[in-house]
């Protein structure tokens, strides 16, 4: 009996890697154009090797306008945006995780429901709107929409990390005379710093990666994020030249995708207490 | 353990009997919890209850871009003229295909078979496997639409592999849009229901299943009669979660096909911009956000209650 078992183990083993494989194949496929066709001098939309390496792409487009500034424009903009995020859900969440109140269990009920919401269904009031204000085409703008829009996963995700500080170190504080705020900044932020880095990398990459947000609310091509950026390479050159754009998608996505894998493990664990996560 | 300070902050002015105190402290403490809540606070309502509220006004105007001095409120002409659109009414349908084409049936069900092979399956390919799907999720939205659009185009990928199996090309973005943009949203999101659902397998003891295994139930009832039911909690709140995401899935569709050709892959979001900005019919496009939001808002609050028990 258990060598059967062992031995149906074994072939369901081999039926589940065959199987995973396949999947992997199919969703390799693209991701090996954007690889293969970088370091192509000829590259087209299929996929096939290259043929014969080349850094060309890569350097064609490492200009200020192509990839530079909009890079650095990038970076203000989820810099600043996750900046103010993380500031403000790290001081939301200290009374919510802290104090026993009535206003707790209504107020996170609303942060977890505003979590969920559409935000591409606001994006067309949020343009009228900022017309009216004159906040259009500013990157302030743009940076306090994107905090809003992250903030109630923020909190939420901020909050339930900070419920896993033991209370004791900050009342030891307390009684040193140390306020609130300081033992929020002195002991309970750096106890949570894992805490803290997966709310920050998180906010980034979802702001990195967002195309409709700065697509409507900035102008001006100087201000353009990569994001928005990118589709100069189908509109406004011509031909597209397939190799070119490779490679800038690989510059592009490089940040995200080395910040998602410091704090990888870490997020599996956080979001699936959490919850909640926009993709 | 209780300090000095403590119960002055643990206690609020809650519906227990709260013991008189001095004034000075008790205007002290609501001051020290709703303080650091105010930035947050402020911020949500100027740039996220703000333009709900605006939403929710100029939905009932005749708002447009360029031309005119005033709008005017004009009731539910927005709604009721979107409803007899039938560039309107393709766009709820072609969302419709696309929410349940790619969230409910493609990324539930691939996101779950992965996370049920992927605990059998040798640690390498598991990693290999996880790796791959997971960069899908992490890419940039337009750099996913980008890769995408290269796969399914005439002379793309997919075609050269039809090809060399001896089955039919087609112009995939020009025949079947809904059908591309949807299989790219399903390699674009498969991961999150992966995530969710590998964590909720790693929740069932194992015991339950080598129960199961050693009275002679196969893969597929214990599946369906052990495995299924005793992840339904995570069954509901991952649907909610990826038909919330589908639903306002804009740039993918745009990089892809810009919702065409002819609005064949038009769904809501592209609808909503194109009525608002290439049409100047902002109060029209408007109309159609409170739309999505509604239909959004239902979801979350089903989601809400799905997660009751742990708030």
């Amino acid at each position: 009996m258990p060598r059967t078992l062992s031995s149906r183990r074994a072939s369901n083993r081999l039926a589940a890697d065959a199987g995973l494989l396949v999947v992997a194949a199919a969703f390799v496929l693209p991701l090996a154009w954007v690889v293969l066709s970088a370091l192509d001098p000829h590259a087209d939309l299929r996929v096939k090797l290259p043929d014969g390496l080349t850094l060309d792409n890569f350097d064609a487009v490492m200009t200020p306008e192509i990839t530079f500034t909009p890079l650095l424009n990038s970076l203000l903009l989820c810099g600043g945006g996750t900046l103010l995020t993380v500031a403000c859900a790290a001081l939301a969440a200290y009374p919510l995780s802290r104090f026993r109140s009535r206003f707790n269990r209504p107020f996170l009920l609303t942060v977890l429901f505003a979590t969920s919401l559409p935000i591409t269904a606001i994006m067309v009031p949020v343009y009228a709107l900022f017309v009216q204000v004159n906040l259009i085409d500013t990157v302030e703008g743009t940076i306090f929409f994107f905090a809003a829009s992250q903030l109630p996963f923020a909190i939420w995700l901020m909050k339930n990390f900070m419920d896993g500080v033991p209370k004791e170190l900050e009342e030891a504080a307390w009684t040193d005379g140390a306020s609130s705020l300081q033992s929020l900044v002195r002991i309970v932020l750096p106890l949570m710093g894992p805490g803290v880095a997966v709310v920050t990398v998180f906010s980034f990459v979802m702001m990195w990666g967002n195309f409709f947000v700065p697509f409507m609310l900035l102008l001006t091509p100087d201000q353009m994020p990569a994001a928005v950026s990118i589709n100069e390479f189908f509109g406004n050159r011509g031909t597209v030249v397939y190799g070119q754009l490779a490679a800038f998608s690989i510059l592009y996505s490089t940040p995200v995708i080395l910040l998602y894998v410091l704090v990888a493990r870490r997020l599996g664990g956080g979001f699936a207490l959490g919850g909640a996560v926009k993709g | 353990m209780k300090t000095a300070t403590d119960p002055g902050l643990a206690k609020g002015p809650g519906p227990a009997a709260v013991p008189p105190r001095p004034a000075a402290r008790s205007r002290r403490v609501p001051l020290l919890r709703v303080l650091p809540l105010t930035p947050a606070v402020v911020l949500l309502l100027l740039f996220l209850a703000g333009p709900i509220a605006y939403c929710a006004y100029i939905a009932f105007t005749d708002l447009q871009l360029t031309g005119q001095a005033e709008d005017s409120f004009v009731g539910f002409e927005n709604f009721t003229s979107a409803f007899g659109d039938d560039a309107f009414l393709n766009a709820v349908w072609l969302t419709l295909v696309f929410t349940v084409l790619s969230a409910l049936v493609g990324q539930n069900t691939l996101g779950l078979a992965l996370a049920a092979l992927m605990r059998r399956a040798s640690k390498p390919v598991r990693t290999l496997v996880g790796g791959i799907v997971i960069t899908a999720w992490v890419l940039p939205e337009v750099v996913a639409g980008f890769l995408l659009y290269a796969f399914f185009r005439r002379e793309g990928t997919l075609n050269a592999v039809l090809d060399w199996l001896h089955l039919p090309t087609q112009n995939w973005l020009f025949t079947l849009p809904i059908l591309a943009v949807s299989f790219a949203n399903v390699w674009r999101g498969t991961a999150f229901s992966m995530l969710v659902y590998s964590a909720a397998l790693n929740e069932i003891p194992q015991e339950v299943t080598e129960a199961a295994e050693v009275d002679g139930a196969g893969g597929w009832r214990r599946m369906w009669h052990i495995t299924l039911p005793m992840i339904r909690r995570s069954i509901g709140t991952n649907l909610m979660l990826i038909t919330l995401q589908t639903l306002s899935v804009f740039g993918l569709i745009w990089v892809m096909t810009r919702g065409g050709p002819g609005g064949r892959s038009q769904t809501l979001p592209l609808f909503m911009y194109e009525e608002a900005f290439q049409k100047s019919m902002i109060g029209y496009g408007t109309a159609v956000a409170l739309l999505l939001l509604v239909v959004g808002s239902l979801f979350s609050v089903v989601y809400l209650r799905l997660l009751r028990t742990e708030v």
